[in-house]
């Protein structure tokens, strides 16, 4: 296709070089995952500055920062454990990162049987952290945690912990309904005329959004959670 | 590999879906065009109003302090983000790129439908933000709390909210564009169209798309963050204070983050709107001087330093806001390095003039314009760009001069040119070119009549968004004089400014009918099978690229210009570059 490029050469820079170079294309992505990349670029600078912004006034609020570890604890019975439904979100999560990725390899293989039910379960573990933020978010309201103020210290630790949260759940909400989408789609796909069919790529570009969100979440549970 | 493109080459023909919910690049470029005229029509006016009360202070009674700041924040507002880049990006960048590099329409049309109606809403929200209770917001364009959100300053109830909303409405708008641009250019150029193939003018608009997504988001940030300190009472940039005797229940909160954020999306939305101008202006010069761009490769490599420069330079904006004076030194640095690789871009637009058969028509009038008012508005910016110089003469008209002359008159000369230029593409029909002399000789002598003095009146000491200048000692009185100077400077370019918008709807009707390459331009979208290209572009057959677009007087060849779609003929005596 592309008359200008030669990518017969072994080494990775002259590689680089030569699709730098080229005509048409310089990556050898579709459009929709070229344009996914682009969105998670300017995506990542969005979460960065939520991030480094909270840091900045945590590090210069003149209250004293709330303790994660006992402001996200649950009591079972008269145990008390610190951070332990955040640990649990963070671990559904992360799986649902793990079945999202099955869910990619099948839909290469054509198994789009297989892949559907992958993205359902994907989308089901995605609901499941939302509804569990939300019991999270019921928790603290109801314990008096407010963007203005809060019981147990800087008032700013309410106020960014429902702005970054909040914006996650959002991302996470988001991914939901495409995946449903997704699957829906891909359940009517034998029906459609061959230039109107998903292919594999349309579920590795759900698969790339899905896996950003769950890497900012890793990122978020240790500056927010962990710190 | 991507399925192949599929659009029909005969569009909607209804007017609905041809001209109004049309997802053709260069309807959408139209409508990007006419809204940010009309946006920036109002802040056309909102200028005169500020400079009578400055010429003639109390000459209109309805202009008090209030009003002043209002009229001032929403005339900074409107022209950089709402008319500029929207222009710039939304207007030159959908017209131009698809045309320039050979592709039918942008990678995603439907976005790129949704990208506009998003902007206008953006405007239309920014609009009612002028009729709310308390009017609009009078926090200056920067927008720094404190201030900005407490009671007195003007429009700190609803015209703050409906700015910021706004402003947030903008940045999803900008990021479905630039998403389209960035993808459209890497990913869907035509056969033979190399990346060192492409005219300068794509090379400004992407890395200014590039850009655009990268920095838009500290301004998405800063503006919910705002909106929730506002709207929600949170303190992340709001620190324990008295306002007006009340105590409004903020602490410990930030203001200088704020700043941060700010001008990490402000530094390089200088760019974003210049980037594109260096481009358009590269291309205009090579062409109407009928001359190679000297230094083609340079010129790229000059964007896309300029480009990674100016994210680590936002500091100088903040060198009297208190900082680790090391910063300082940092930011100077970092500053005063961005003059390398734009001075290499100043060279060689000089040195592609150099020698070359010069054809003052209209762009290239305005593009000569373009390499004054840049060379005298960046100089003074290598005087703001050191501590030292930059903190007497911060907050003052010098610094208005300054970046009037850098980020308002120069990237609007390149605004003018290109129109000029490229008119008779999209109409069909050229401009008047009476109406037009009148329009560049008032505009660039105007310019410097109105900057000019601005950097001497900043040099005596006199401060900026300052609503009258009565009582003070350290101003002389015949400062006044060159005050009411500037303000007929003013009002007189202005009115010429409505005598081009004249001369755009006039020639629509009944001016000359052009010819189909006019200016007898090497590049591609000069060259579509119809002129005003039609839906789809390309006919059948998309164009294939055997050369670079500044094939101009080369040795050996009958015609003074080479199409970058010529097949190259005969190796060795027709030169063929890259």
């Amino acid at each position: 296709m592309a008359s200008v490029n030669n990518s017969s050469n072994s080494s990775v820079w002259q590689e680089i070089s030569t699709d730098f170079s080229g005509d048409q294309r310089v990556f050898q992505l579709s459009w929709g995952k070229t344009m996914m990349w682009m969105f998670l670029l300017g995506d990542v600078f969005v979460f960065s500055c939520l991030l480094i912004s909270y840091m900045s006034v945590r590090i210069t609020t003149t209250a004293e920062w709330p303790n994660s570890a006992d402001v996200f604890s649950l009591t079972i019975g008269t145990q008390t454990v610190p951070l332990l439904l955040i640990a649990i979100m963070t671990f559904i999560l992360i799986t649902s990162s793990g079945t999202m990725a099955i869910a990619v390899n099948y839909a290469f293989q054509d198994k789009l049987r297989r892949s559907q039910f992958l993205i359902l379960a994907t989308a089901l573990l995605g609901l499941s952290f939302v509804g569990m933020q939300a019991l999270e978010w019921s928790k603290l309201i109801h314990e008096g945690v407010r963007p203005w103020s809060n019981p147990m210290g800087a008032s700013q630790f309410g106020a960014c912990f429902f702005l970054i949260t909040g914006f996650h759940g959002l991302h996470v909400s988001i991914g939901v309904i495409y995946l449903l989408l997704l699957a829906k789609k891909l359940s009517n796909n034998h029906r459609q005329k061959p230039e109107n069919r998903l292919s594999a790529n349309a579920v590795e570009i759900a698969g790339l959004y899905w896996h950003f969100v769950d890497l900012v979440w890793v990122f978020i549970f240790a500056l927010f959670y962990l710190w | 590999m991507t399925a192949p493109d599929t659009h029909s080459t005969y569009g909607p023909q209804s007017f609905w879906w041809k001209y109004i919910w049309s997802q053709d690049h260069k309807v959408i470029a139209i409508q990007y065009f006419i809204t940010s005229l009309a946006i920036g029509l109002v802040a056309l006016v909102l200028s005169w109003l500020m400079r009578i009360q400055i010429g003639f202070p109390g000459a209109l009674e309805f202009i008090d302090a209030n009003a002043y700041y209002q009229f001032l924040t929403m005339h900074g507002m409107i022209m950089v983000i709402y008319l500029l880049t929207a222009m710039f990006l939304g207007g030159f960048g959908n017209y131009l790129i698809p045309l320039m590099i050979g592709a039918r329409d942008m990678v995603f049309p439907f976005l790129n439908m949704l990208s506009y109606w998003l902007y206008l809403l953006a405007v239309i929200i920014l609009v009612c933000g002028f009729f709310v209770p308390g009017g609009s917001t009078g926090a200056g364009w920067t927008l720094y709390p404190p201030q900005a959100i407490l009671p007195g300053t003007p429009g700190s109830d609803w015209g703050i909210i409906f700015m910021l909303v706004s402003l947030v409405t903008f940045v999803i708008a900008a990021t479905m564009g630039g998403l389209n641009y960035v993808t459209t250019v890497l990913q869907a150029r035509t056969r033979g169209m190399t990346l060192m193939r492409m005219p300068l003018t794509v090379w400004g608009i992407f890395i200014a798309s590039l850009m655009a997504l990268l920095a838009f988001p500290a301004l998405f940030v800063s503006g919910l963050m705002m909106l929730s300190d506002k709207i929600l009472g949170s303190s992340f940039f709001m620190p324990a204070i008295i306002s007006m005797g009340q105590d409004p229940g903020y602490s410990g909160g930030s203001p200088i983050l704020f700043q941060h954020l700010f001008w990490f999306f402000g530094h390089p939305e200088v760019y974003i709107v210049a980037l594109p101008a260096f481009g358009i202006v590269s291309d205009l010069i090579s062409c109407h001087a009928r001359k190679g761009i000297f230094g083609y490769r340079m010129m790229v490599w000059a964007i896309v330093s300029i480009a990674a420069l100016s994210f680590i330079v936002w500091a100088h904006h903040m060198y009297v806001s208190g900082m680790n004076p090391l910063f300082g030194f940092f930011f100077a640095t970092t500053t005063l390095i961005i003059a390398v690789p734009t001075a290499i871009k100043v060279y060689n637009w000089t040195l592609t003039l150099w020698q070359g058969d010069i054809h003052l028509t209209l762009p290239m009038l305005f593009s000569v314009a373009f390499i004054s008012t840049f060379l005298i508005g960046g100089l003074t910016g290598l005087f703001l760009g050191n501590v030292i110089v930059d903190l007497p003469l911060s907050d003052t008209y010098f610094v208005v001069a300054h970046f009037h002359m850098v980020m308002g008159m120069a990237p609007v000369m390149v605004v003018f040119g290109a129109i000029y230029h490229w008119y008779p593409m999209v109409t069909g029909r050229l401009l008047n070119t009476t109406l037009g002399h009148w329009h560049f000789w008032v505009t660039f002598i105007g310019s410097y009549a109105i900057y000019f003095p601005m950097h001497y009146l900043g040099i005596l000491g006199m401060p900026r968004r300052y609503y009258a200048y009565e009582d003070y000692s350290f101003i002389p009185p015949s400062a006044q004089d060159l005050n009411a100077f500037i303000t007929v400077a003013a009002l007189i370019v202005g009115f010429f400014q409505l005598l081009f918008l004249f001369n755009l709807i006039y020639s629509f009707f009944r001016g000359e009918k052009a010819s189909a390459n006019p200016w007898r331009a090497t590049s591609l979208e000069w060259q579509t099978p119809d002129i005003p290209p039609t839906h789809g572009n390309w006919g059948a057959q998309q164009p294939t690229v055997y050369r670079w677009a500044y094939d101009f007087n080369v040795p050996g060849h009958s015609s003074d210009f080479i199409p970058q779609n010529t097949p190259v003929m005969n190796e060795g005596k027709d030169h063929e570059i890259r």
